[in-house]
């Protein structure tokens, strides 16, 4: 006993111990821009450009500086990008474009006194012996002289030149330009590691997440023999500072936050944690350099492995719990993370296969479907799977099953929920009020999510099979290429990364699944009004005690149809098992059946006077 | 308009205030001493155990009472003045009734031992008894439980997730004797003593030792055995909760004394709940309930009564629950600890010790009487028809697995039960 106690300690010591390595390991080493990075970065690109950079970086002295600060280094890039851009902007203008003698030279044969006479001779004028040249002008700006177009004032006219000449000279520099954004920035920031990392990190890979696993399994797995009873054992939940909103709560949700920002927004602060994680990736493609995404897949499925074993253990006598657990390990790490890496050494696109529209809210976006009607038969086969799982898997499996077929047994943030985020379920908010906000969040966003794939859609549609009525890629006034970015933006980062999981020790484990999962708002409408599935009640037993509503991840007042004993039907329901797993009375059961008799609004249970339970049930 | 006036806001007067507010407009106040809001008694062990918030008891928030017009009064009736249809409230103003329902519940008993009034003896019933616990919980040594029954095991559990050690006292010869046959007392003895509780069988309390602060510091059975403790907990069952009505008229014996319509011998007052005694027992139910479901059920009848459609108190089927730590436990019908002379038992028990089922019969005409089930949830719905319809012991054995109630995917055993029971059944038969 003694013993167990303090492997469990040391479990934890150990584990936060990791933590702070891996915490640490952001500020360790340095970044050095060589002119081998710019070459790597940037082989896809023409000499052209990284001969331009490495002379820029020269210039501004930071080639081969070695430089410790992360912040610093990024902003050095920054700088130099945007050196760089002027600069090859300026070159192009001079090489295919207009220079700005050019169009002096232009606008004083065009304009006589106040009066213009532009015209293609005075192009060819000013360019005897370049056709090419005249031919590009004149196609660009002939609406300024052609038919009936006059121009009154010289000025009109200036500016109608210069900002045609600008947008030509900006679209010939167009391929040359490096857009310093977080892709950019994070690539160059990656390839610039010096130093410990660079050199070690498989030793950093084992302090880190090595340690982590070991201390973490070390912490759960002597619970086993310190709770050596299987059975319900939500002991001191509300007492512990790490799952009653304390300051270790706080803690987490400040770490989780933070990693969610760090992660979608400034991928290039944490190139050393993907830099940790490249020998892994090196197993898929050797020598590949991880993306913040496949750090992100690694810390996805590690946490719900780990915190999977741990769902194993506490639910060890409900193999309802067991199952599900397995179910959603196996989904994750297969279609989530393996395939994903695998598909592309096919030549297909690395997609995860079990992600449905609208969860899944790049599906129509151009460049996915382009990327699968590229990859030959099996890449158009897997677009038509999309289709068919979105529209006819979901649905049909959702009237079968109820939608916890996919929510708690499929879904990678289901899964997260319920092996990362299983010891904050109780946090959700049972309140009437939030039922209200749920309904007025949850559709809206389904609506928002409807609307964005029919513009996207029908950008894509237009690319794919009508490139003449392209256009500007609006539908109804819309622009689908800053829709989806708004929508990527507030729904698919803001609310279901930050908020969705990194406010897990605040909010519960399912705040993304109610208030904001499209998905799981259109599964929910088919389990509300056409389904199989739902919560039976066991008769009279129901004592109101509570335990179903505090454990209902979703802040269903499972309670509230169980003492009246209705069963429970309910849209937002993923159906974990949790209230049946936890009621001391065996008042409650997922089931599956027919829809006869499923919604059953009742007054009073099983047990007293059969002709009071007629008249009252009015049956 | 007709005021109803209830005192006590626990699950009959609660229930009874929602089906009146249902039926009609009258005007109703709840009075309580206990707290302001309807809690969960059930579950007050969890909020101690740190599986819930206190909140979390509740079943209705705050705002229901205000708009279903239930007005809330959270204060102590300390007479009732039938003669009046008045009130005395502790702050000794009156307050009028048209109809009175008393539905003040239980107390925990105390058999005038010595010391049992001291810091650190405590019953667990009310709200209160679980802040004293707490309380006491800060600087708790060990702990005694006397009383072997279902409150005294919560109590045992709770205070075993606070891993103050506890001693368990138990008069009968096994836990919960009384109504469990031995088979099923002797599975859940076994289970308190592997969560390492200390289970004694067939010992008596002397008396509670007390320091010089006035805490309890011991106790000693009446063997002479002390037990050093500095937290007992007295669980020896509990009786009607009615002091206040002394001397008001209002007939009492164990509890306020009703007919079947849940009267007293005043017309326009009831009793409801576990402070009723009904003059005779209905059926084989004792005559005072202190069961959550009948507290319920008076509730869900008296209000049709109140509402003008008078109706008698008419029990369905007997049914029950309970946790015993790990062991879920439900009874459907009776089964009785001691068979009847008519009665007879089958008894299935899994290898691991945590499942049984025992299914009591009719000797000669075999119809099914009742069942007890550990660790196996079975439905409700199934026996209720099942009983109602006079099915045999045989018809219940075959379709036992229709009653099934646990979750998905869990091993089922009806097999094995029913090819048991078969056997056991026809070796019966060859004895007679």
């Amino acid at each position: 006993m003694k013993i167990l106690k303090t492997l469990r300690l040391l479990g934890l010591v150990v584990f936060i111990a990791s933590i702070l390595v891996f915490i640490a390991t952001l500020f360790i080493g340095g970044y050095a821009l060589t002119e081998k990075t710019i070459e790597t970065v940037f082989s896809s690109k023409t000499d052209y450009v990284t001969t331009t950079l490495k002379e820029v970086a020269q210039e501004k002295e930071i080639l081969n500086k070695e430089i410790d600060n992360v912040f610093v280094f990024t902003n050095e890039i920054e700088s130099l990008l945007e050196s760089y851009n002027t600069k090859v902007t300026a070159a192009i203008a001079k090489e295919k474009g207009l220079s700005e003698e050019e169009i002096n030279q232009i606008f004083k044969q065009s304009i006589q006194g106040d009066a213009v006479v532009y015209s293609k001779e005075i192009l060819q004028n000013v360019f005897p012996n370049d056709a090419a040249k005249v031919k590009l002008l004149d196609e660009a700006t002939n609406w300024m002289y052609v038919g009936t177009k006059k121009y009154e004032k010289p000025a009109d006219f200036k500016n109608d030149f210069t900002s045609k000449i600008s947008d030509i000279n900006r679209n010939n520099a167009q391929e040359y330009l490096l857009y310093p954004n977080k892709y950019t920035k994070f690539d160059l920031v990656k390839a610039s590691i010096v130093g410990a990392l660079q050199e070690n990190n498989t030793l950093y890979l084992f302090l880190t997440f090595g340690l982590g696993i070991i201390g973490s399994l070390m912490f759960i797995l002597t619970g086993l023999f310190l709770e050596p009873i299987p059975g319900i054992k939500n002991n001191g939940i509300y007492l512990s500072e790490a799952t009653n909103r304390g300051w270790v709560a706080l803690f987490v949700f400040t770490f989780l936050v933070s990693f969610y920002i760090l992660l979608y927004f400034y991928p290039f602060y944490i190139v050393n944690w993907t830099r940790i994680v490249d020998p892994l990736k090196g197993i898929f493609i050797k020598g590949a350099s991880a993306s913040q995404w496949f750090l992100y897949g690694i810390l996805y499925c590690v946490s719900m492995i780990v915190m999977g074993v741990r769902m194993f253990i506490k639910y060890r006598h409900n193999t309802y719990q067991i199952v599900r657990t397995a179910s959603v390990l196996f989904f994750q790490i297969i279609f989530a993370f393996l395939l994903v890496e695998i598909l592309p050494l096919f030549d297909l696109p690395g997609v995860d296969l079990k992600n449905a529209w609208p969860l899944d809210y790049n599906f129509v976006t151009d460049w996915n479907v382009k990327k699968h009607l590229e990859a030959g038969h099996l890449g158009k086969f897997m677009l038509v799977w999309g289709v068919v799982l979105s529209l006819i898997v979901v649905p049909v499996m959702v009237y079968l099953y109820g939608k916890r077929w996919y929510c708690s047994w499929v879904c990678g943030c289901g899964g997260l929920a319920e092996t990362l985020g299983d010891p904050y379920r109780q946090l959700s908010d049972k309140r009437l009020i939030a039922w209200k906000i749920e309904r007025w969040t949850i559709y809206p966003i389904l609506i928002f999510a409807i609307i964005m794939t029919v513009v996207v859609g029908y950008n894509t549609y237009n690319i794919v099979y009508n490139p003449s009525n392209v256009g500007d890629s609006t539908l109804f006034g819309i622009n689908a290429y800053k829709i989806n970015e708004i929508y990527g933006f507030l729904i698919g980062s803001i609310f279901a990364g930050v908020i969705g999981t990194g406010f897990y020790p605040i909010l519960g484990n399912r705040s993304w699944c109610r208030f904001g999962c499209p998905l799981a708002a259109y599964m929910g409408i088919i389990q509300r009004f056409k389904s199989r599935f739902r919560i039976t009640t066991n008769g009279g037993q129901c004592i109101s005690c509570g335990n179903c509503s505090t454990y209902c991840e979703q802040g269903i007042d499972v309670r509230a149809y169980a003492q009246k004993g209705e069963n429970i039907v309910r849209a937002s329901c993923v159906g974990c098992g949790v209230c049946a797993a936890v009621c001391p009375r065996g008042v409650l059961k997922l089931e599956n059946s027919s829809e006869k008799g499923r919604i059953n609004p009742n007054e009073i249970l099983l047990g007293n006077d059969l002709d009071l339970m007629d008249l009252v049930n009015q049956k | 308009m007709e005021h109803i006036v209830i005192i006590g806001n626990g699950i009959s007067g609660v229930t009874l205030a929602r089906h009146i507010r249902k039926n009609s407009d009258k005007r109703i106040t709840i009075i309580s001493e206990e707290s302001e809001y309807f809690f969960s008694r059930t579950a007050l062990m969890y909020v101690y155990m740190g599986h819930m918030k206190f909140e979390h008891t509740q079943p209705y928030e705050a705002n229901f009472w205000k708009k279903n017009r239930i007005e809330l009064l959270f204060k102590k009736v300390v007479q009732v003045l039938p003669e009046e249809n008045s009130l005395r409230l502790d702050d000794n103003t009156h307050f009028k009734y048209d109809r009175l329902v008393i539905a003040t519940g239980s107390k925990p008993n105390k058999f005038g031992w010595p010391g049992q009034d001291a810091t650190g003896v405590l019953g667990l019933y009310h709200k209160q008894d679980l802040e004293k616990l707490e309380s006491l919980s800060v600087d708790a040594t060990s702990a005694v439980i006397v009383g072997g029954g279902l409150i005294g095991i919560e109590l045992a559990e709770m205070l075993v997730t606070r891993k103050i050690p506890v001693t368990f006292l138990v008069r009968e010869s096994q836990f919960w004797g009384s109504v469990l046959p031995e088979g099923e007392a002797k599975l859940i003895g076994k289970h308190i003593k592997e969560h390492h509780i200390d289970l004694r069988l067939a010992t008596n309390l002397k008396e509670i030792v007390v320091d010089e602060t006035g805490r309890a510091k011991a106790v000693i059975t009446e063997v002479g055995e002390e037990i050093p403790c500095n937290i007992v907990g007295l669980t020896v069952g509990v009786s009607p909760n009615i002091d206040f009505l002394k001397d008001s008229g209002i007939a009492t014996n164990k509890g306020v004394l009703v007919n079947r319509y849940l009267e007293t011998n005043y017309s326009n007052v009831y009793a409801i709940g576990d402070c009723a005694e009904q003059s005779e027992a209905i059926g084989y139910r004792r005559p005072v309930e202190a069961v959550w479901y009948t507290g319920r059920m008076m509730g869900e009848v008296l209000a049709q009564t109140i509402c003008g459609n008078k109706m008698r108190y008419n029990p369905g089927h007997w049914f029950n629950s309970a946790k015993f730590l790990d062991i879920e436990y439900q009874t459907y019908g009776w089964v009785w600890a001691k068979p009847k002379e008519y009665e007879q038992h089958l008894y299935w028990e899994h290898p691991s010790g945590k499942k049984a089922v025992r299914i009591a019969y009719h000797k000669e005409t075999h119809a099914f009487l009742g069942i007890n089930t550990f660790g196996i949830r079975m439905r409700h719905e199934f026996f209720d028809a099942i009983l109602t319809a006079q099915k045999s012991v045989t018809y219940v054995i075959e379709n036992l697995k229709q009653a099934n109630f646990d979750p998905e995917f869990y091993k089922h055993y009806e097999k094995d039960i029913a090819l048991q029971f078969k056997n056991d059944l026809s070796n019966l038969k060859a004895i007679s």
